[in-house]
């Protein structure tokens, strides 16, 4: 994984096969206390003390296609070799938190990445679940939800080409307005 | 072209795309649309799936075809990934392996668009449910 928002796309695919309604993602950006953290919080299916007991075991997968499940893995090593951690809580029948948190400025820790991006091909690519995504920048927020995208666009659907795009744009100039503004 | 901001920008700019053509047309008959899965699991992410779904998104916008781009899980076949499944309507469903930009490309400009089979596909041994 290049960067942080691979990383994302592919727990999100997790709160997916866990059958999740409505997802909410969180970058929580903080260059001044030094500190990177990005969540995951999805109302899907949950999971028992001994699935989450295994869930940093490669070997351990819900799946029957293959014997090996990396994601998480590869996520709690990319956070801890970047001087941060993996937190899970969940509980089963109501749904999954999921935090990665980094240090900053650790040489090891990877680029954040296209998030904006991740962000609209998550949403396009499942309209029926609902996504909130908030972006936060040393303390200031941009948050966008897919219940608000729909309710400006009507009827038209999430996952049009043209939309997905304007949708994009949209995250990415507010992200770059949190960062601008607070150049110091 | 002024930049899109807040939601009112958006919702704006619909309008106006709508009028310049039919966007909705789509969502009334799905069954006409060419279906895109692009493999997304843990094993496509780190072999360049999203970068191949920016890739056919940008494609198909390009040449204007009717279709739909989704994401999947993985099918097993993570030594072939990124894996791409294509199914045009009346069509049996047909994957395609190791995709990257230019194979991406290959596969609208030759299969959907022209019907012709290009290398790299894995045979089918799964029904999707």
């Amino acid at each position: 994984m290049n960067d942080l928002a691979l990383h994302l796309l592919d727990i999100v695919q997790n709160s997916l096969g866990a059958g999740a309604t409505f997802i909410a993602v969180h970058i929580d950006e903080n260059p001044r206390n030094n500190t990177l953290s990005m969540s995951v919080e999805d109302n899907g299916c949950g999971m028992n003390e001994e699935q989450l007991q295994k869930l940093s075991d490669p070997f351990f997968t819900s799946r029957t296609t293959r014997r090996v499940g990396l994601g998480v893995p590869l996520l709690r090593q990319t956070a801890e070799q970047s001087g941060g951690n993996l937190e899970v809580v969940s509980q089963p029948g109501k749904g999954t938190c999921l935090k990665a948190c980094f240090q900053y400025d650790h040489l090891d820790r990877p680029p954040l990445g296209d998030v904006a991006n991740a962000m609209v091909l998550m949403i396009s690519a499942n309209t029926g679940v609902d996504f909130a995504y908030r972006y936060t920048y040393n303390g200031k927020s941009y948050e966008i939800s897919t219940l608000q995208l729909k309710d400006a666009l009507g009827d038209t659907p999430l996952n049009d080409l043209y939309i997905m795009e304007m949708i994009e744009e949209m995250i990415k100039e507010n992200q770059n307005d949190l960062k601008v503004c607070q150049i110091e | 072209m002024t930049k899109i901001k807040s939601l009112d920008d958006l919702r704006q700019k619909k309008q106006q795309l709508e009028q310049s053509m039919d966007i909705r047309e789509k969502s009334d008959h799905p069954e006409n649309l060419v279906q895109i899965k692009v493999a997304m699991a843990t094993c496509g992410i780190a072999s360049g799936a999203r970068t191949v779904m920016n890739a056919l998104v940008e494609k198909i916008k390009k040449e204007n075809i009717p279709a739909v781009v989704t994401q999947t899980g993985c099918m097993g076949y993570c030594y072939a990934e990124p894996t791409v499944e294509v199914t045009k309507p009346g069509f049996d469903p047909v994957v395609f392996s190791y995709v990257d930009v230019k194979k991406a490309e290959e596969i609208v400009d030759k299969y959907i668009l022209n019907n012709e089979l290009i290398d790299g596909i894995l045979p089918a041994n799964y029904q999707t449910i």
